[in-house]
């Protein structure tokens, strides 16, 4: 006899379990390196620990300068990402026409096709048309692969938002404007505001377009990037690796307690 | 003149409103008559930007690979021809690809098992709490910093590092230099070593697998499974006859990321394993110091066709609906 409640077995559970530590003991090391005294190797256990780095990495302005230039580019591309993304989204989601499927390919390829294509295209595209680099080339890059992150969550919001309401709306005597205010922007908000926040991540993480379309600026992954391939400040590197969790972590985390109760939206049930 | 029309039906028929006034009362009736006009409207921007930002480029780079390099001069002669991609087939270049492809294929193997068990606990089992913690659990290693991910792997391959430190501790350290004293897999240390490329790839893509998998599984009733095993099956037999076809589909839709993220993927190579390349440092080194464009076009293009291939293979067995 065996019922939902069965209780599942151990070694499921050890693999479960097994698998949940993969995923999280790496990042979690990553905040105890972050205080180590060791500045020559990557030495286990750490021989001491002290905070002596959070000051050394907060006076470096190449850090700094790294860092301005991705909140930048991650909110102008957010930006850029939710306007293309929302507009695509309420088209696709109104109406059946011709060429419908292939739109909704088009928007999610620049992620479903290896990140480097998308950067050694546009890399060739700006040298042909004699582009120079600049913050713009990157957020070009940038934008054009948000669109997809904020496009799946509007799209599945739209979709439970019953046209029924919109409906209402206009005999009711609003125009279409009023509409999109009143009815529709309270309805999708927070889908939209999650959508901009995994967009923000993405952007503010993205490393593998960005050596493609970035000359000589570097944002903070490109700073990262350079300190991999070849360690000169280990410490600062830690440090600097510690809080890009924590600064990806908030919107993460945000997004997910604003998009749980999306079963509730109104008139989802029509 | 869509506008009169209004004004005089509306006179035949007190059933419908009167014009809205103002130009957004115009623009909405407009929109509410052409529904086409507001949909090109809305299409409009999306798809200029996207076709013309990525189509564009993707052209023209795909429109490179058919031209070829002066061997003499370093210069790029715009010509049509094959003949980059008949370098392609250098025995040098197919290794490259050769390589590539494999590691991908065992990439996708080993986060397929790893994931399983994670997905079916998370979807049959977890409940409430659970549920979501399971979730926010796969949610966060995927999101978080992917530079980061590869910098913490970096520590703990490192020879001095946690895993030789843990192994020392249990005594396994043999285990460990028997392994590394193997041809092709092993090497002086992990981090320069292909078991340590797959290792990071593994745990990069693994939260992508996990996540079709779980939807997959949600949809498979529970009586299923009860009537397998009150027929007499053993629970080996369900995972083989009931379970896994059924999750097969959310298996085939989490390696079409694992399968594509690791083939274009640079990085991860290039700060842990060895020195000889995958396809997107191959793609990297030729349209930088070397600047062969052409080579470096036509190596991205083995990507993309391998894809096609992948996601005409993964729609026929209905992946698509598991995503």
């Amino acid at each position: 006899m065996r019922s939902d409640l069965a209780r599942a077995s151990l070694s499921l559970k050890v693999a479960a379990a097994a698998g949940l530590l993969f995923l999280h003991v790496p990042i979690l090391l990553i905040f105890v390196y972050a205080f180590t005294t060791e500045e020559k190797s990557y030495q286990w256990p750490p021989p001491g620990f002290t905070t002596q780095w959070l000051a050394v990495t907060w006076n470096r302005p190449d850090v700094w300068q790294a860092l301005g230039l991705s909140v930048q580019v991650a909110a102008i591309s957010t930006a850029i990402a939710l306007v293309l993304g929302t507009l695509c989204a309420a088209a696709i989601s109104g109406s059946r026409f011709f060429g419908r499927e292939a739109i909704s390919l088009l928007v999610i390829l620049p992620i479903a096709l290896p990140g480097i294509i998308t950067g050694i295209s546009l890399r060739s595209a700006f040298s042909l048309m004699e582009i120079p680099f600049s913050m713009w080339t990157i957020i070009l890059g940038h934008a054009t692969f948000c669109v997809v992150v904020v496009y799946n969550n509007a799209v599945a919001r739209f979709r439970r938002v019953s046209g029924s309401l919109v409906e209402a709306s206009m005999d009711l005597g609003a125009n279409s404007f009023q509409t999109f205010r009143y009815c529709i922007l309270p309805n999708i908000g927070t889908a939209l505001v999650a959508g901009g926040m995994l967009a923000f991540a993405l952007s503010f993480d993205e490393v593998i377009v960005t050596t493609f379309t970035a000359g000589q600026q570097q944002t903070l992954p490109i700073w990262m990037l350079e300190e991999l391939v070849r360690p000169r400040q280990r410490p600062v590197t830690n440090v600097v690796a510690m809080v890009v969790v924590l600064v990806t972590l908030l919107p993460i985390l945000a997004a997910y307690y604003l998009t749980r109760d999306g079963d509730q939206v109104a008139g989802s049930g029509k | 003149m869509s506008a009169a029309d209004m004004t005089l039906r509306a006179g035949q028929s007190s059933a419908i409103l009167p014009d809205r006034g103002g130009v957004a009362g115009a623009l909405s009736d407009l929109f509410w008559k052409r529904p086409r006009f507001l949909l090109v409207l809305m299409l409009l921007p999306p798809v200029l930007w996207l076709g013309i930002v990525y189509l564009g480029s993707l052209f023209a780079l795909l429109l490179q690979s058919f031209f070829s390099i002066d061997e003499f001069s370093g210069l790029i002669n715009r010509e049509f021809t094959l003949k980059t991609y008949g370098e392609l087939l250098l025995p040098a270049n197919l290794d490259i690809i050769m390589r590539t492809i494999t590691m991908a294929a065992c990439v996708t193997i080993a986060s397929a098992i790893v994931a399983f068990p994670i997905a079916y606990y998370a979807a049959r089992y977890a409940r409430g709490k659970w549920k979501a913690l399971f979730y926010l659990g796969v949610m966060l290693p995927l999101w978080s910093s992917y530079l980061v991910k590869v910098y913490a792997w970096k520590l703990i391959l490192a020879k001095e590092g946690i895993l030789t430190w843990f192994l020392g501790k249990l005594h396994l350290q043999w285990l460990l230099d028997a392994w590394l004293s193997l041809p092709i897999v092993g090497g002086n240390s992990l981090s320069v070593s292909f078991t340590g490329t797959f290792i990071v790839f593994v745990y990069v893509w693994l939260p992508f697998m996990i996540l079709p998998i779980q939807a997959s599984l949600e949809r498979v009733p529970v009586n299923l499974i009860e009537a397998s095993s009150d027929l007499g099956a053993n629970p080996a037999q369900t995972f083989r006859n009931v379970l896994f076809p059924l999750a097969l589909p959310g298996i085939v839709a989490g390696s079409i990321f694992t399968f594509s993220l690791t083939l274009g993927d640079y990085i991860i190579p290039q700060i842990i394993g060895t020195s000889r390349l995958f396809i997107g440092q191959a793609v990297y080194a030729h349209q930088g110091t070397a600047g062969n464009i052409p080579l470096a076009a036509a190596f991205t293009v083995v990507p993309i066709v391998v894809m096609g291939f992948y996601l005409w293979g993964a729609k026929r067995m209905g992946a698509f609906d598991a995503l």
